[in-house]
């Protein structure tokens, strides 16, 4: 469920990088002819017709309702193609897309919150994809809507984050680090599906490019934890955290997520741990890794649990073999809590890293094997 | 735009291998014929020649076998406390050596039409030859009563006498995380990537139930058991291990290398023990020390690599020409009351430590039938008194009970160990 926002947050935020996928320019002579007609109200969203031939595709929208609303057009799985946020009451908006062939719903969201109005339609034309799994449409319309909590609920822990930078507090900042990037971590392969974001929120100094200006959590993590000192430009990056991962969370329900992504990506998550996470380099300065490897797992966890229904009939071994595994792991690092998170990982001896290791190992295994699981048969 | 289905190019090309790379997988995943046991001598396939070591047979092949260019030596922690996924864990590592030491890959192969797993075999000794593979494996002492003192696997009864925890030689300096381990695998190959190959498909199947404690790469065998090769060179530049067990003397493999039925356990019958010992050498200072003293150190010449005394290899040593501390008499079966032990052991190099110093020596591996008149007398001896402990430390160590060979395909590595009654009384160990 997406908080609403307010319109001040949704007008314009710091969008100048993103390419939308409905940016196309209005064709001067196109004066609505051929364009779907959308009449939202506070209780209905009418749509002029169901069916209409693939490729640009023009909405013409208008609230005959008393509240502000939004018009989505959804992909199978909530998969955002295109939206409008702020169509006030009695105003006209229209909206362009591309659209490939396929089903769809248009979705007018009367007071800019909730499921929304829904009407199913279909863009007709060659190459339409075969119709897939309601099971597995269910698992990805869930999963998106648990990315976008993450990413909403992230917001104000970063805000908490930046403030204390602000304040140049650094112990209250320490404090903040971690619990402000757990949704990040749980939804990291999405995350990083946005190839612009994650460089400037989550780049290691050792992933730098060269001339690349080093931003993000790392770069603040190093200020509190190394050099011990928040200085004005600290100040300045906290505040291009906060508005970078409003990005992200403006742009999360565009993300493309189909099944074998999801799966893919609970393997990419535990990918993460053993090469990030129980080497310590993740959190080189705070020693906070192993919140990062929970927040890894429950993105997995969370992954597998969604396609669970259809990996039990598929292939019900594995099923059983994944709830153990991740069972196995949870056991273990709840050996490693302290307060309301985690021991710091530079006090976890080699031989008990190797014992981390050898778990994420025993669960990454059978996850490999996840994504098989959920196309077959 | 539709291919035929399954066999498309283009699904094939999004694993991003060239033609010629699928043609191999199809090969190999096709079944590649590669000699089977029937016909094979004893010794299985001649050096060089890229064969199959037959997997099946009275002992277990690695031992007798005449030793390959090549090692990947692998301990492992079992990880799981439930006797039946370790059994289950030994059964499908015992299928995956028979198919791996004949050339083939594990389960379905290297390349399959399923694109969206990850393939069964890890492909990179696709195309490549059997390479006289052997696959040896091994139990240690924690396998039957782990460190804390617990009976995991319902076995601690049947930890045979042999078996004992090895003493501390004066000199030692071992480091845990390079010793011990509840089973090993040693894998010996004429070429290093199907050694690699093959501990990498292993250690993969047993993850969630084993996990690498610790391995080891070797290179250049630095003993023979083919008398009438010529015995290879140690890092230090000596030969050594001239006098070893010939993997075709029976007679000496039955008295030294092979547990009797009569020593028992019975489980153990046509076993052997086999004692790991990673060996470092200081490579730095021996390269600064006289000719003279060196082969004072060893009893012989540098050169030929006669004793001391003699004029070639093989002549028999006259141990009263060599010093008393030279490294050849102490180690010579008539200063050890007749004690011999068959060595396969291996040169490593791993690369430099952090003083810049070459991190190599010998992994030195030794079988035989007892280690209380075997391995442990004889170190005793050489710790105390070798004048070569100037120049080598100890720095890792283990021993396994090295179970009998798997007789055919039903049959597989420990089950006579395992079978009998578990400790809750239900029935296990049947094939």
């Amino acid at each position: 469920m997406r908080a609403a926002r307010t319109s001040v947050v949704a007008a314009v935020s710091a969008l100048t990088t993103i390419t939308v996928v409905a940016g196309c320019a209005q064709k001067s002579d196109a004066k609505g002819a051929g364009a779907v007609q959308v009449t939202a109200s506070d209780s209905a969203c009418e749509v002029s017709k169901t069916s209409f031939p693939a490729g640009h595709v023009k909405l013409a929208v208008e609230n005959k309702g008393s509240k502000v609303t939004e018009v989505y057009v959804y992909a199978p799985g909530d998969r955002i193609v295109t939206e409008r946020e702020n169509i006030g009451p009695g105003t006209r908006a229209s909206i362009n897309a591309e659209i490939k062939a396929g089903s769809y719903e248009i979705a007018c969201k009367p007071g800019m919150k909730g499921h929304g109005i829904r009407q199913k339609v279909s863009a007709t034309g060659k190459g339409k994809l075969p119709p897939r799994d309601p099971k597995l449409d269910k698992a990805v319309a869930a999963y998106r809507t648990y990315v976008q909590k993450q990413a909403d609920e992230t917001l104000p822990k970063v805000r908490t984050f930046a403030d204390a930078i602000k304040k140049d507090d650094i112990e209250a900042a320490k404090k903040a680090y971690a619990p402000s990037r757990v949704g990040w971590e749980r939804t990291e392969p999405v995350a990083e599906s946005f190839g612009d974001i994650d460089p400037k929120v989550d780049v290691r100094a050792d992933g730098l490019e060269q001339g690349q200006k080093w931003t993000g959590w790392h770069r603040l993590e190093k200020s509190l934890w190394q050099t011990k000192k928040i200085t004005a430009a600290d100040h300045a990056l906290a505040d291009q955290l906060v508005e970078d991962l409003k990005d992200w969370q403006k742009r999360v329900g565009t993300a493309d997520i189909t099944p074998t992504g999801m799966a893919n990506g609970a393997k990419e998550l535990l990918d993460e741990v053993q090469t990030g996470k129980v080497t310590g380099e993740e959190e080189r300065y705070s020693h906070t890794d192993l919140v990062d490897f929970e927040g890894n797992v429950e993105g997995a966890k969370t992954s597998y649990t969604l396609l669970k229904p259809v990996v039990s009939a598929n292939d019900p071994a594995l099923a059983k073999e994944l709830d153990k595994q991740f069972a196995a792991v949870g056991k273990l690092l709840d050996g490693y809590r302290q307060g309301d998170g985690f021991v710091s990982y530079d006090t976890v001896s080699t031989s008990r890293r190797k014992e981390l290791s050898d778990a994420v190992n025993a669960l990454a295994e059978p996850l490999s094997r996840l994504a098989a699981a959920v196309v077959s048969k | 735009m539709t291919d035929d289905a399954g066999t498309s190019p283009s699904r094939r090309a999004l694993l991003g291998w060239g033609g010629a790379g699928l043609a191999l997988g199809a090969a190999a995943a096709g079944g590649a014929a590669a000699a089977l046991s029937g016909g094979a001598d004893e010794t299985g396939a001649a050096a060089g020649s890229g064969g199959a070591v037959p997997f099946y047979g009275a002992h277990q092949a690695g031992i007798a076998t005449p030793v390959q260019d090549r090692l990947h030596f692998a301990a492992f922690d079992v990880t799981t406390d439930d006797r039946a996924e370790l059994i289950a864990l030994l059964k499908e590592w015992t299928k995956a050596a028979a198919r791996m030491t004949q050339g083939h890959p594990v389960g379905g192969g290297a390349v399959s039409d399923l694109v969206e797993a990850p393939p069964d075999d890890t492909g990179e000794a696709l195309g490549l030859k059997a390479s006289r593979l052997t696959l040896t494996i091994g139990f240690g002492p924690t396998l039957f009563r782990d460190k804390k003192g617990k009976d995991r696997f319902g076995i601690a009864d049947r930890r045979p006498e042999a078996l004992i925890d090895l003493p501390a030689f004066p000199g030692d300096n071992l480091e845990a995380a390079r010793s011990d381990g509840d089973l090993c695998v040693q894998a010996c190959a004429d070429d290093p990537q199907v050694a690699v190959h093959a501990i990498r498909n292993l250690a993969r199947i047993g993850m969630g139930r084993v996990a690498i404690r610790w391995s080891q790469l070797g290179f250049g065998k630095t003993s023979s058991t083919t008398p009438d090769a010529q015995t290879p060179r140690n890092m230090l530049g000596f030969k050594d291990g001239t006098r070893n067990i010939a993997g075709t003397d029976t007679a000496a493999l039955d008295k030294h290398v092979w547990v009797s039925e009569k020593a028992g356990p019975a489980w153990l019958a046509g076993g052997s023990y086999l004692v790991a010992r990673r060996i470092r050498m200081h490579i730095e200072t021996w390269d600064r020390t006289s000719l003279k003293e060196q082969e004072d150190v060893f009893g012989r010449d540098k050169g030929e690599g006669a004793p001391q005394g003699k004029q070639h290899e093989h002549d028999e040593p006259d141990l009263r020409a060599m010093l008393p501390t030279a490294h050849v008499r102490l180690a010579h079966p008539d200063s050890n009351g007749g004690a011999r032990i068959l060595r396969r052991g291996y040169s490593f190099t791993d690369g430099t430590d952090g003083l810049g110093r070459l991190d190599a020596g010998l992994f030195f591996l030794a079988y035989q039938h007892d280690v209380r008149d075997g391995f442990v007398p004889v170190q005793r001896r050489l710790a105390r008194s070798d004048a070569l402990n100037e120049y080598i430390q100890h720095v890792g160590s283990a021993l396994f009970a090295i179970p009998p060979g798997v007789r055919d395909a039903d049959d597989w590595w420990g089950r006579a160990l395992f079978s009998g009654r578990a400790p809750d009384g239900a029935p296990d160990g049947a094939p």
